[in-house]
């Protein structure tokens, strides 16, 4: 049995003129996460995008998993191809169905004839149909109202499609069509979290990390690469930035007062990804906070961090609660990779009594005595980089 | 980067002899000790020798000795088989609160068949009271399990005292126990020690990861946990590793001279712990523990990052328990330890192999650590 996946677009369809661009970027996005999968043909007919297999080594399992990732997708179904004949339909049904018919209580056909030689008419098909697949299975009930499942038959030009209701996408539009920003990953669980998110909204993602050789591990950068590796199933391929971060983290330590380090380092964050995002075409930043999460996430922090920012700073996460972001992180794969206990660059050095509520002025006044540009400069020079995939 | 290695309770560099001993086995002697033929007999020929190397060290009879995979299975096997072959004496099990996870997450799973588990805590300086765990049996305790040595902080516990205690409350309970980390460093006389069982492990002792021993007393017959082919006298089935446990009698032999070792490893241990204590770091190991293991807090500072610093200049410790890593530590909580106690604890585990330039050079990368790490005010 020969099946293939079928794609609705979601909002695609409301974007007016840039419609075929959206889904020109949508389509090459499938076409790329396809490769992995096999041979295929990818088309569009109406609005419909078919993925074809080519051979019988095309894992249309994966191909399925891999579709249910790419943003722009409202829906997506497998359908199993039969030829144009009554027979054939029925038969080809009967097997691709029988899981879900096996468990379902109430169903209805919906016959849609598009080929308009085909004899039967589009309720004389769905009755043909219907009654075929009632005499296999007894214990089902037609309703045509409610229905469990909704077998749907298409008849087009090449062939029939017999599928059974459609699965929900991942919504959002296309990585791509939403220019380009980057997202400040430490290995926690929120980071993931608003990259993702900013993804669904057509965002092409770059990623920078910080990282405290020699108190950090090697196993933390791994964990950061996991977690993008997760993230880029959504968001396509993306350059990850690894800055470099102790040096200035013991200057602060040694130069500043103690309850301003975490405000002072998050400035030195700031002002290093700003630099890397502005050389590779980024736009905005990307961060994981969620006001009062922690000391540095009150408005009075993030006001004191936004002052050396001259791009806008994209904070998904800002309003949610702890449960709704772990909610979140499970459904797209990363909480489990997010828990693994290493430390990161924020835990290394910790302040005992974090200023809560800092005043941009004293925490100008207190990091004036270092050479900010100089070490911005050189953090920005020695970051690493690499394609995570 | 040259290694310096003081994780030994993790796992021990294996000694040269064990490793030669394993490879003649696999490349030369490589029989089924089932088998009938010529190179069958000889490998069955070397595990019985194995089984009376070990058996000596332990001070019983060979019958006594099955091999297993390591230390979790012992446990598994002798906490589960004892514990269902006393179930008509009742449903009690009484274990202590710092056992290695491998002993307590299976008594934890026998809650679950009825068993009713009774956790016992060391006190502050991570000692066990013998009076005050036998409190805890009764007619109903089926099974008491008690480790020789903590594996995080190197507490010797009065095994002997603690099962004589069990057993007169209740003679006919059975005594387990997990003797991982004293096996090859102190005395582990089962008879002396009171035990009906005990645990042992190969790559503790610088033999290979893969394998242990269980001694199960002449007379208490539990269940298997492995059904098969009848080998271990029907106690383990499945064919016998025979390099692996080659190795591990190899690596027993070497343990002969536990005296000498245990006088060098002391020494090194209190060059380190003389000069971290003059240093500010807090030592959370009990004074008379075994010297193998030394568990100090640099406090305010994570363990994690401490053990990431050491780790850039080749030198190895543990962060509590290698196998529990990221968790709090039990052991640590349960000696009621506050949290940033805890949180900033290292295991340094020593062994015969160490040096004394490799100590200062620890306790020197330990202080550089403390100091880059204390934010100046």
């Amino acid at each position: 049995m020969k099946e293939i996946i079928l794609i609705k677009n979601g909002e695609l369809a409301l974007k007016g003129l840039n419609r075929s661009t959206f889904e020109a970027v949508m389509i090459k996005r499938i076409r790329r996460s396809m490769k992995s999968c096999g041979e295929c043909d990818i088309r569009k007919a109406q609005s419909v995008i078919y993925i074809e297999p080519k051979d019988d080594s095309f894992d249309i399992d994966r191909a399925e998993m891999l579709v249910s990732k790419v943003f722009g997708i409202a829906g997506y179904s497998r359908a199993a191809v039969c030829k144009k004949d009554m027979s054939d339909i029925c038969s080809v049904a009967k097997e691709f169905l029988s899981e879900t018919l096996s468990t379902a209580k109430t169903f209805k056909v919906e016959g849609k004839r598009g080929d308009k030689s085909f004899p039967l008419t589009s309720p004389e098909l769905s009755a043909e149909l219907g009654g075929y697949l009632l005499s296999c299975y007894g214990h089902l009930k037609v309703d045509v109202k409610n229905p469990e499942v909704t077998v749907v038959c298409e008849i087009r030009d090449n062939a029939a499609y017999v599928r059974a209701g459609q699965k929900k996408g991942a919504g959002g539009i296309p990585v791509g069509t939403g220019g380009k920003a980057a997202i400040l990953i430490s290995g926690g669980i929120d980071s993931p979290v608003a990259a993702w998110m900013m993804a669904k909204r057509g965002v092409e993602l770059s990623a920078i990390h910080f990282a405290s050789p020699p108190f950090t591990s090697p196993l933390a950068e791994q964990k950061v690469k996991e977690l993008l590796s997760k993230v880029a199933l959504y968001a396509g391929q993306m350059p990850l930035f690894t800055v470099h971060f102790t040096e200035i983290q013991k200057r602060i330590g040694e130069s500043c007062p103690e309850e301003f380090f975490t405000i002072i380092m998050r400035r030195f964050m700031m002002r290093i990804s700003q630099r890397i995002a502005a050389d590779h075409r980024c736009q905005a930043l990307i961060t994981g906070e969620s006001l009062g999460q922690v000391a540095s996430q009150t408005i009075g922090g993030l006001v004191c961090t936004d002052a050396v920012c001259n791009m806008p700073v994209f904070r998904p996460l800002i309003g949610m609660d702890k449960n709704e972001i772990v909610s979140i992180s499970q459904k797209i794969d990363t909480f489990d990779i997010s828990i693994r206990p290493y430390e990161d660059c924020c835990t290394v050095f910790t302040p005992k009594h974090p200023k809560t509520k800092p005043k941009l002025y004293d925490i100008e006044k207190a990091e004036a005595v270092l050479d900010i540009d100089a070490l911005v400069e050189e953090a920005v020079q020695t970051a690493r980089f690499e394609i995570i995939e | 980067m040259e290694n310096i290695y003081f994780d030994n309770s993790a796992t021990t560099p294996p000694a040269t002899e064990a490793v030669q001993t394993a490879v003649r086995f696999m490349t030369e002697e490589y029989g089924n000790p089932s088998s009938l033929h010529h190179m069958g007999i000889s490998a069955a020929a070397a595990l019985n020798n194995a089984r009376k190397i070990i058996a000596d060290e332990l001070g019983c009879d060979v019958s006594e000795v099955y091999f297993t995979s390591g230390g979790t299975e012992s446990n598994n096997t002798a906490i589960i088989g004892g514990a269902i072959k006393n179930k008509h004496i009742g449903n009690g099990i009484v274990t202590s609160a710092f056992e290695h996870d491998s002993v307590i997450n299976t008594v934890k799973s026998l809650e679950a068949e009825g068993f009713k588990a009774q956790f016992v805590s060391p006190d502050k300086n991570g000692c066990i009271s013998a009076e005050k765990f036998a409190e805890k049996v009764d007619k109903n305790t089926a099974l008491v399990s008690c480790m020789l040595v903590n594996n995080e902080i190197g507490t010797i516990n009065d095994v002997a005292q603690i099962f004589k205690l069990a057993k007169a409350k209740n003679p006919s309970v059975i005594c387990h126990c997990d003797a991982v980390q004293a096996f090859g460093k102190i005395s582990c006389l089962v008879k002396k020690l009171c035990c009906d069982m005990m645990s042992i492990s190969g790559h503790k002792i610088h033999a290979i990861k893969g394998v242990g021993a269980l001694y199960i007393k002449k007379g208490l017959v539990i269940r298997p946990r492995n059904i098969g082919g009848g080998q271990e006298n029907s106690m383990r089935s499945g064919t016998e590793s025979v390099p692996l446990i080659a190795a591990f009698s190899e690596a027993t032999k070497l343990c002969k001279q536990k005296a000498e070792h245990h006088i060098k490893v002391q020494s090194l241990n209190e060059r380190i712990k003389n000069a971290l204590i003059n240093e500010g770091f807090s030592i959370n190991s009990p004074s008379d523990a075994i010297p193998y293991i030394l568990n100090v807090s640099v406090l305010g500072v994570r363990s994690e990052v401490v053990l990431n610093y050491l780790s850039s200049k080749g030198i190895c410790v543990s962060a509590g328990s290698a196998c529990s890593k990221g968790k709090r530590s039990h052991v640590l909580s349960s000696m009621g330890l506050d949290a940033k106690r805890i949180d900033s604890a290292i295991r340094i585990s020593l062994s015969r192999y160490n040096t004394e330039d490799e100590a200062d050079k620890l306790i020197n990368a330990l202080i550089e650590a403390k100091q880059l790490l204390t934010i100046k005010r």
